[in-house]
């Protein structure tokens, strides 16, 4: 791998250009899923369960096939029968016979809004009639919400087949438990002189995104099918619909619409099958969007978690112990990021000894999807705050103790092997010399925390294709849908490496016939596993313009240099060229030029963020209001730094909503009583100050230009970091998410009267 | 089925008939019916902005009104923002600031801003986040919003100062 560049002189990387997808974006003309129509198109719904636990005795679809207008309805018996193992996709492992049974319920519905059937028809008003007019008779079961209801002996079992790794032919709802390790906790334990254990309990959200998942089948008499949808994968929705629908990879196209937001949420597959197994009865092209309330319902939320925490340190602030015990809810079926998150809690910290036990449970919610940094940010909260405490008891500045015990460059991770370059210490650093957090903070009830978070990032598979026309412009594609401005990155990399200005690259986001495989956009890749195939795809066409020119001056290819977007002839005296000049030669050199990568990337470089907030609580509501926030990240290298800006703020701002708004709520009967933006409540734009921040680059050694995957940690640290700004105001530590009013009144009033309570005793 | 109605409106200067279903809203007839895409379903409940036009000069959520009940109104949405191919300052400075990341939102945005600054050209940031508060942006964290709308207004002022000064 070519050495790391973060310090070369770039003419495009590192600037501020505007985004080549803008103009459509602002006057309305970007398409999006929900903007798909066709000739003939029909509308599509679906059914849901009104039950969070109950068995499906039988569907009765006849009065409703009578409706005028209804063309078609599809239920379980139109899937096939799908294999109950395990196979990756992408960043997941995926269980066919968990997707097909999440897809439409098989014999039993698992959570209020689990699909049970769906209709076709004329109009989408209809096909909600319709709806009304399905018979299902139920057997309703008890609901299991919690990690407690279903860990407790004699536990309703939620899939009668679910088996883990160590209570042998038993059913279970534990799907599995991972345990990581390292030195010996309790000589750990006996070493300090300070010990924390607290237990912490988040609450499930959901990401939030704007737009709610949409998708277009096309069926064709052939037997090839068409599906326009907005995803972070096209090559995932193409496999994983195969996968249900039993039909071959290669006889399904998806074509990647914009997509309004996913943040992980958009990794898998719900309308999409469906979609296609209408059109097929139908023969017409058939749409279907959710509802907000189908999107909470029935999407990927991210697990609502219960962890407990014991951590201890030596007087002089060195961490030496950790004992971990996490369980998180999957959702309906198995595969919550339990794993991810055990593997990140401690991730940003040297200690010599540590146990973490991670538990992955099945309950009565909708199955749980990725999350920005999944399964991160609920550990964070609980480690981070416990940090925060030991800091206090050993009397050491918040930021220093993380400066202290954080890993650098040869520490040991979790796993063992040893960190490359990282910048963890200089993203605490960075805040540490922030202007925020050398301002003094004033006034009754106010308080600052910090917080830190560490995301792995991911690698994975790319392909990219960058095309010379014939006036010397570019156009560079690849199959990675753009959620956060991508596309700008793309054309900035190629137009760097051929000397274009920016503006005569046009980035292209191609659909799964029309670029090498690439997988999912998620784990913060784009830029950087895409970004290399793009990087080599552009040098594969400046090696073929070398030749090229070489040709036109009767040379050796070795005879010719590419520098500052001119070819130059070694030696003699002959004028330079640029690629517009020589571009109208093509034709007759050997023909168009097409530079071609693709790439498993290695080499992907971990991220860090820390986070500094303020906060104003009132202590008679309840309520927070954020005064100051400024985060630190380290990029690698920021290849467009308004949006890895972006990404840092939309980060913190989702954290910070988690932190304060948001969460999960059901009644008794497992019913989810907020589906609605009215009640699950995502911060608005008076809700959160400005949110700066410092982009640190400690240029990654495993990519050509330095870069980390910039999209996720950001949202890891803010959690944490506003439950310490609450302690610093008002004197409580929070250990439950959302620390909405109401919980936050009650901890006040506790804390109050406990303390008047020694006060009096006194 | 209702039978459908005919409704005349003025929609982005054009005054257009169409025919709609009495329980079609205002955003489904300009989505379906008129192929007006640009204004987008968030949520259908009010609560997300997505879906935020001007009728008769005020912001108001499309998923809310019927399309029936745009007879005689006059209506505004995205695709009405630019004049003949030149773009609004609201949507250059939207560019300009990196204001937006998937985009799903920004049309709503644009037009709650739009009718901010022609109540208000000197808007201060409480106001400005105060305007666009029904509006939900889950990418942005709302920084580089706010601040290419103060942005866009300060570019009106001067520009509207520079045409005092040469009159
Ligand atoms: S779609 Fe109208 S406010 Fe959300
Ligand atoms: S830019 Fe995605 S919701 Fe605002």
């Amino acid at each position: 791998m070519a050495e790391s560049t973060t310090t070369r002189d770039f003419k495009v990387i590192g600037t501020r250009p505007i985004r080549p997808d803008g103009v459509d974006k602002v006057t309305g003309r970007a398409k999006f899923g929900a903007d798909y129509a066709f000739p003939g198109m029909l509308h599509g719904k679906v059914l849901r369960s009104p039950h969070a636990h109950a068995i499906i005795k039988s569907i009765k679809i006849d009065k409703a096939l009578k409706l005028p207008g209804v063309k078609a309805i599809v239920t379980s018996k139109d899937l096939p029968a799908a294999e109950n193992k395990l196979e990756q996709s992408g960043e997941m492992t995926v269980n066919p016979m968990h997707l097909s049974m999440n897809i439409l319920a098989h014999d039993k519905v698992l959570y209020d809004g689990h699909a049970i059937a769906a209709v076709a028809a004329t109009s989408p008003h209809i096909a909600e009639e319709a709806l009304r007019l399905i018979e299902v008779e139920y057997e309703v079961l008890p609901p299991v919400m919690t990690v407690d209801a279903a860990t407790k002996p004699g536990a309703p079992i939620l899939l009668k087949d679910l088996r883990n790794n160590e209570e042998g032919d038993k059913p279970t709802n534990v799907a599995q438990h991972y345990q990581f390790k390292r030195g010996d906790i309790a000589a750990g334990f006996k070493a300090a002189d300070y010990v924390i254990e607290r237990e912490f309990n988040t609450a499930m959200v959901h990401q939030g995104y704007i737009e709610p998942h949409n998708a277009v089948g096309i069926y064709n008499s052939d037997g090839q099918a068409t599906i326009y949808c907005s995803t972070q994968g096209a090559f995932d929705v193409r496999s994983l619909s195969a996968q249900v629908l039993g039909m071959p990879v290669g006889k399904i196209k998806v074509v990647p619409a914009e997509i309004g937001g996913g943040f992980g949420g958009k990794t898998t597959i719900y309308l999409e099958p469906l979609s296609v197994l209408l059109s097929k009865k139908t023969g017409a092209p058939v749409k279907l969007v959710m509802s907000r309330s189908e999107v909470l319902r029935a999407s990927g939320p991210t697990p609502g978690s219960k962890i407990k925490v014991k951590m201890g340190a030596t007087k002089d602030g060195k961490l030496v112990a950790a004992e971990i015990w996490m369980a998180y809810q999957a959702g309906a079926f198995p595969g919550s990021p339990v794993a991810a998150g055990a593997l990140c809690i401690i991730a940003p910290y040297t200690i010599e000894n540590f146990l973490i036990d991670a538990y992955d449970v099945v309950v009565n919610r909708p199955k749980t999807a990725a999350y920005r940094a999944p399964g991160t940010t609920q550990a964070a909260f609980a480690s981070e705050t416990v940090i925060d405490e030991l800091a206090e008891k050993c009397g050491i500045d918040p930021i220093d103790f993380r400066i202290k015990n954080g890993v650098k460059e040869g520490a040991p991770q979790v796993l063992g092997p040893p960190f490359k370059r990282i910048g963890f210490i200089q993203t605490c650093e960075a805040i540490k010399n922030s202007e925020h957090y050398k301002s003094k903070l004033t006034g009754k009830f106010r308080g600052r925390g910090v917080a830190s978070g560490f995301w792995f990032n991911a690698g994975m598979q790319s392909s990219a294709t960058v095309n010379i026309h014939t006036d010397g412009t570019a156009s560079v594609v690849t199959g990675s849908p753009d959620i956060g401005g991508s596309r700008a990155s793309m054309a900035m990399i190629t137009a760097e490496v051929l000397g274009l200005p920016v503006t005569d690259v046009r980035p292209i986001t191609a659909d799964t016939d029309s670029i090498g495989h690439t997988d999912v956009t998620a784990g913060s890749r784009v830029t950087f596993a895409t970004g290399m195939a793009v990087y080599e795809a552009a040098k594969d066409a400046e090696r073929q313009l070398i030749e090229r020119a070489a040709k036109v001056w009767e040379k050796k290819p070795d005879e010719v240099e590419f520098r500052g977007g001119m070819l130059h002839a070694k030696g003699n005296g002959v004028p330079p060229m640029s690629i517009k000049q020589l571009a109208p030669r093509f034709a007759r050199t050997g023909g168009p030029i097409t530079g071609r990568a693709s790439v498993n990337a290695r080499g992907v470089g971990p991220g860090f963020a820390t986070t500094v907030v303020d906060v104003e609580v009132d202590p008679d509501t309840g309520k927070v209001q954020l005064l100051r926030c400024t985060v630190a990240q380290d990029a690698g290298k920021a290849i467009h730094p308004s949006y890895v800006e972006g990404q840092m703020q939309g980060g913190t701002a989702q954290g910070i909503g988690w932190a304060l708004n948001e969460e999960y709520f059901y009644d008794d009967n497992g019913t989810l009583r907020n589906s609605g933006f009215l009640d699950y409540r995502i911060p608005t734009c008076l809700d959160l100050p400005m949110i700066e921040t410092i982009i640190v680059e400690e240029a990654n050694p495993g990519h050509p230009l330095g870069v980390r995957g910039v999209g996720e940690v950001s949202i890891v640290p803010p959690v944490a970091a506003v439950a310490n700004a609450i302690y610093r105001a008002v004197g409580v530590r929070m250990t439950q998410t959302p620390m909405s009013p109401p919980k936050l009144l009650k901890a006040i009033l506790k804390h109050r009267g406990a303390t008047q309570h020694s006060a009096a005793a006194d | 089925m209702s039978k459908k109605t005919l409704v005349e409106a003025t929609i982005n200067g054009e005054t257009v008939e169409f025919l709609c279903e009495p329980r079609q809203s205002l955003l489904e007839t300009l989505r379906d019916v008129l192929e007006l895409t640009g204004s987008k379903e968030g949520c259908l409940t009010g609560d997300c902005g997505a879906c935020t036009v001007l009728v008769d000069g005020r912001p108001v959520c499309s998923c809310l009104m019927l399309g029936v009940e745009a007879q005689g109104k006059n209506i505004v949405t995205v695709e009405g923002l630019a004049i003949n191919g030149v773009l609004h300052v609201l949507q250059n400075k939207f560019l300009e600031h990196a204001a937006l990341q998937c985009g799903i939102c920004t049309p709503g945005f644009l037009i709650s801003a739009k009718s901010l600054l022609d109540r208000n050209p000197k808007p201060t940031e409480h106001e400005v986040r105060y305007a666009l508060a029904g509006n939900l942006c889950r990418c942005t964290g709302y920084d580089k919003i706010v601040k290419a709308v103060l942005d866009a207004a300060a570019d009106i002022r001067s520009q509207g100062e520079g045409k005092a000064a040469a009159r």
